[in-house]
């Protein structure tokens, strides 16, 4: 079985500062790591390799620096590592993302896709089924368990807001994963002295063969109009001296103010 | 692209087991908004099977509108299927704006549609607008909060945003709203369904993530005793929240550690956070500080709760929120 794990390089904390004067991103200084639902991703194809032998590949889409997240899978005991990485695909939303990544699967041979649910930093939850769906294979998000036939099945437990489904797929498919689901296992010794032997694959533009009207800024439909800091908290009132019935009916105001009831 | 030919506001209307979900009459609410800004009308995709007596609430909350897909492939949902009826409804009817619920479904089948459609789709959306120019501006957190961007998507359509429950106001159901009822017939491809549901399972153990509760009323030492946190559970469930607690009273074992909020427990940032009788030591509001609205009530009008508290109530909690708890059953169904 062939399997190709989609991951991301993230900023290792969600508290990114802004820059009080230019208001951008202060990245300086904070570590990357593999996005943590990714990293689920990665584990359920190591252990499906482990039960059923498997050829693992890691691939993931940004500037040269990601490449110390391949590494990283390598050490935990991926096979295969493809960096996708080009001028031309900087600037790109989630549909330019997975277009890029979808044509580097297509050079690819792949039984089960596997991508975390969603990346930290943007949070959006788009590539995994955007890719699913150029490709024209079945997707299941939201993974929280899984279970193999060892010929084509998957059975999935997926996570919904109030309980679970159990839904059944055949491969090829891709799923998407949940950090919480599963404890990813720790860079082995042995694959941390080989991560640095083995080869990371270089891909750009030329090995995928797609139009550059689909990659990068050219290819992503949304733009950024504006961004900014959060907008301040005004600062809060207190009142003193109300009979019970005149706080709760002060709550309540505020309740029906923020539209919580 | 002629965007001159895409018109209306569209919604994708969920519903569960013949059962509408809020955020469908959320985004109807705010739907009613965007076409009324654009001079154009709103119409409620409502995809199900046997789902078409749901049609006239999608009215009487602001559609004009309701297109009914009554299928059995649609009965529950799974993507492909849901994916080619709006597919087919989109390269049909030519909307200028779809609207979906960020909830596992809606995020499931959001990013699938878009990439088939070939358009941009704005996640997670915390507020829509009509700008200027007509065209419909997406803002959403990024960065884990620290961030706010706004999102268009000028030669593209439609405009397509999720919008996370909770977030928009439903509009107050009007009978008395006149709409058109449309049933819809997809031409289904069904050798492309290949995901099966075996079964769903609702959950009913206790096991609770407080940190993805949208409502928290969290009680301190303020209202420490076993029948104090029952007051405070009524409540919470009432507001369809959690009750959470200060490490004072996990620690004196009234509530177990699951629930804690703060350095040692865990981080929350509900919609509402409502502390009883909680001081507020700073490990304590480490955990709830970036909460959206957080309402305070504490005897002691100089406790540090009082400086993160939108609205900070001098006063006894344990009168209070019986009080509370008794107004808001007469509003809240």
């Amino acid at each position: 079985m062939k399997i190709v794990v989609c991951i991301k390089q993230v900023p290792d904390t969600t508290e990114v500062k802004l820059d009080p004067k230019t208001g951008t991103l202060i990245r300086d200084g904070i570590p990357s790591i593999i996005n943590p639902d990714d990293k689920g991703g990665l584990e359920y194809a190591l252990q499906l390799k482990e039960q059923y032998g498997a050829e693992v590949t890691v691939i993931t889409m940004g500037p040269p620096q990601a490449e110390a997240v391949l590494r990283e899978a390598f050490a935990m005991g991926a096979d295969r590592a493809i960096l996708l990485t080009s001028r031309k695909f900087a600037g790109a939303d989630t549909l330019a993302t997975s277009n890029a990544l979808a044509g580097a699967l297509r050079v690819l041979d792949y039984d089960l896709i596997l991508a975390g649910r969603q990346a930290i930093d943007g949070d959006t939850a788009q590539v995994g089924p955007q890719i699913a769906e150029h490709l024209g294979i079945a997707q299941v998000s939201y993974l929280e368990d899984l279970e193999f036939d060892g010929k084509k099945t998957f059975r999935i437990k997926k996570q919904l807001e109030d309980g679970y489904q159990i839904v059944e797929v055949e491969s090829p498919c891709l799923l998407t994963c949940l950090a919480s689901a599963v404890k990813p296992r720790y860079m082995s010794v042995k694959g941390i002295v080989e991560a640095w032997d083995k080869e990371v694959e270089i891909w750009t533009e030329e090995k995928i063969e797609v139009s550059e009207e689909k990659l990068g800024l050219k290819g992503s439909p949304t733009k950024v109009k504006k961004a900014g800091a959060k907008e301040m908290k005004a600062a809060g009132q207190v009142h003193d001296g109300l009979s019970p019935e005149e706080a709760a009916d002060l709550i309540i105001a505020k309740l029906k103010e923020k539209y919580i009831i | 692209m002629d965007k001159s030919q895409y018109k209306n506001v569209f919604v994708f209307c969920e519903q569960r087991e013949g059962k509408l979900q809020n955020v469908a009459l959320e985004l109807l609410g705010k739907a009613h908004d965007l076409a009324k800004d654009l001079d154009q009308q709103v119409y409620a995709m409502l995809l199900g099977h046997n789902v078409k007596n749901l049609a006239q609430e999608l009215i009487a909350h602001g559609a004009d509108k309701v297109l009914v897909c009554d299928d059995e492939a649609l009965a529950t949902y799974t993507t492909e299927p849901y994916t080619q009826a709006i597919y087919q409804i989109i390269c049909d009817e030519k909307p200028s704006i779809v609207l979906i619920g960020a909830t596992t479904i809606g995020r499931d089948l959001g990013p699938r549609l878009s990439a088939r459609v070939t358009t941009g789709l704005t996640a997670d959306c915390t507020k829509l607008e009509i700008a200027e120019d007509k065209e419909l501006w997406s803002t959403r957190p990024a960065f884990g909060g620290n961030l706010m961007a706004t999102i268009v998507c000028p030669d593209h359509r439609p405009q397509m945003s999720t919008v996370r429950p909770g977030v928009m106001k439903a509009m107050e159901a009007d009978a008395n709203r006149k709409g058109e009822i449309i049933d819809y017939t997809i031409n289904f491809d069904r050798e492309k369904f290949r995901v099966k549901v075996l079964e769903t399972v609702k959950s009913t153990d206790n096991m609770v993530d407080i940190s993805e509760a949208k409502v928290l009323v969290s009680g301190g030492r303020g209202v420490g005793t076993k029948e104090g946190f029952e007051m405070l559970g009524e409540l919470a469930s009432l507001l369809k929240g959690e009750v959470s607690a200060s490490r004072a009273c996990v620690d004196a074992g009234i509530i177990g550690h699951e629930r804690q909020v703060g350095q040692t427990g865990k981080t929350v940032r509900p919609d509402l956070y409502l502390a009883c009788g909680i001081s507020g030591a700073i490990q304590h509001l480490a955990g709830m500080e970036e909460s959206e609205l957080i309402i305070a009530i504490n005897k002691d009008k100089f406790a540090p709760i009082m400086s993160v508290a939108d609205l900070g109530i001098v006063g006894d909690a344990k009168k209070i929120i019986p009080i509370l708890t008794e107004k808001l059953k007469q509003i809240v169904k």
